[in-house]
């Protein structure tokens, strides 16, 4: 089966995720590749969305994080301070899924403003959940598709810390959780590099070159040593995925 | 105590110019009518309060009516932008808008603070980000016991907390029940509030010893608007009209359209209309 960029970005995301994950869940595709995994090959993952919904098995994608459908298919529902105290501040999420509308090569995020903060030419919904997802999660997957207005050499704004400035800037702030370990794109797989945490191409898409992947990035790309092709969507895996789009479609329009 | 009044009367003696109010609900429960009421009666120089401005906000700031907005996240979710809100950052129209930018963990922590009576809220966040660079009020206390270095924010005290719940009985007491969000901190912090809710009831009846209940001595106004938070949902009554979300977009890009569905849909309305926009033809959640 043909499969399209963003499908193959959700599915290389999803296949990251394990039954035994405890996972805080961004909207839009962190929550496509969630529900993926959960729907295929991690029946037993725990969602958690930031409404206060634990251990929720939407039947389609919700819209908002705080759609109906999450409630009532959650174990439990808990307010949102709680939420974020006693489940996100108490180190109980294993692991953030984000998205983000810009980032740096050692996995920053900007969801707030392009420009100057005060005089900003585009003014983005800022961070929401995300700084503290960013730092209280013990790990962190970003997934973003690929553009040189989005990965950029330098933010204008840090919303959410991924590496810092490189290795040791999380530690020096007294975190111990790992931050940004994968960066699931629409071309390839970064990791950070074990020396210095920049994101590093570790996989490539089937049909994708290094100069794609340059062209489409505002820094310069570094490689793994070893670099592996990513295998390419399954019948099944692109099947659930469309199935849980039309499904969410045809929810969402009515 | 709760007095039990009219969307009109309610907002008219609760709220005024210059005010800072909350209009609280997590993607559930948002009080759209009251909010209109609020458009309706041009309360001016507003600080309007909310971890999540969505739709309501924006309709508030294009016509106007806020000084200031104090949020964590402002956007359509799962949409794109506020359009209104934009214009307004971006643009000064039709006035210029002071934000005060905070995170969902620092806000959430600061209504608790509020509901406490504590001056300010304590939490580990805000590591390695630029928002306490352009936010004075993001500051940090070191803990005396184990010297670690933690985040504060101010107490979030509105003059007035506007929410929608599901029920209230004769006495006046309030229950929410789903995502309850935080609806029940933004009413302990605030000096005054205006609940509307779907329906009045005799008696709750039967239901969890840990439903979210506000007594009635802790509620101001009390107004009966069923379809109250629509397009927004109330659990067990129906659902979020996520299509009215995703049209949106289009209506509040211009100003010309924006204005005119203000017109038709707001200052020409009235609360009476939600119920037959909320249960007209969806079926109940």
């Amino acid at each position: 089966m043909t499969y399209s960029a963003t499908e193959i970005m959700t599915i290389v995301a999803s296949r990251f995720l394990t039954n035994s994950d405890i996972c805080f869940v961004g909207i839009g595709a962190p929550s496509a590749a969630c529900n993926l995994a959960r729907l295929t090959h991690a029946p037993g993952i725990t969602l958690i969305y930031e409404s206060g919904t634990l251990g929720t098995r939407p039947d389609v994608l919700p819209l908002s994080i705080g759609d109906g459908e999450l409630c009532d298919t959650a174990l439990t529902t808990v307010s949102v301070p709680e939420m974020f105290r006693y489940w996100l501040q108490g180190g109980r999420i294993t692991l953030g899924f984000l998205g983000g509308a810009q980032i740096d090569r050692f996995g920053n995020l900007n969801t707030t403003v392009v420009g100057d903060y005060g005089n900003p030419k585009v003014r983005l919904p800022g961070g929401g959940g995300a700084p503290e997802i960013a730092s209280s999660c013990g790990e962190v997957f970003i997934i973003m598709a690929m553009n040189p207005r989005a990965f950029m050499a330098k933010l204008p704004f840090i919303t959410s810390m991924g590496h810092g400035a490189g290795k040791g800037s999380r530690e020096a702030l007294g975190l111990s959780t790992k931050g940004p370990t994968r960066l699931i794109t629409d071309l390839c797989l970064f990791e950070p590099d074990p020396e210095t945490s920049e994101l590093i191409v570790t996989a490539i898409h089937p049909g994708v070159t290094r100069e794609m992947i340059q062209a489409q990035c505002g820094w310069p790309v570094r490689y793994a040593d070893q670099v592996g092709l990513t295998p390419a969507p399954t019948d099944s895996e692109l099947a659930v995925l469309r199935d849980l789009q039309a499904r969410t479609k045809q929810a969402h329009a009515a | 105590m709760a007095e039990f009044m009219s969307l009109s009367a309610a907002v008219e003696h609760h709220l005024r110019d210059g005010q800072t109010v909350a209009m609280e609900g997590f993607t559930h429960l948002i009080p759209y009518a009251a909010g209109h009421e609020v458009i309706r009666q041009v309360k001016r120089d507003l600080t309007i309060i909310r971890m999540t401005p969505d739709i309501l906000y924006d309709q508030l700031i294009g016509m106007g009516l806020v000084r200031k907005m104090v949020f964590s996240w402002g956007g359509n979710p799962g949409v794109g932008s506020l359009h209104r809100m934009r214009d307004a950052v971006e643009n000064g129209f039709p006035q210029r808008l002071e934000l005060e930018e905070h995170s969902h963990a620092a806000m959430a922590n600061a209504y608790e603070a509020g509901a406490s009576t504590l001056p300010f809220a304590v939490f580990r966040g805000y590591k390695g980000v630029d928002l306490p660079r352009v936010n004075p009020n993001i500051r940090s206390v070191t803990c005396p016991y184990s010297g670690e270095v933690l985040a504060t924010v101010p107490a979030i005290r509105p003059d007035v907390a506007i929410i929608h719940a599901l029920r209230a009985d004769r006495q006046g007491n309030v229950l929410l029940e789903g995502i309850v969000g935080v609806q029940k901190e933004a009413v302990l912090a605030a000096r005054s509030s205006i609940v509307t809710i779907e329906e009045i009831v005799d008696d709750f009846g039967p239901r969890s010893a840990n439903a979210v209940i506000l007594p009635s001595w802790t509620v101001g106004a009390i107004v009966h608007v069923p379809g109250g938070a629509y397009p927004s949902y109330a659990h067990g009554y129906y659902k979020r009209a996520n299509a009215f979300y995703i049209g949106w977009d289009a209506i509040a890009r211009e100003r010309e359209s924006f204005a005119a569905w203000m017109k038709a849909n707001v200052l020409d309305g009235s609360p009476d209309s939600f119920a037959s926009l909320a249960f007209g033809s969806r079926k109940s959640a």
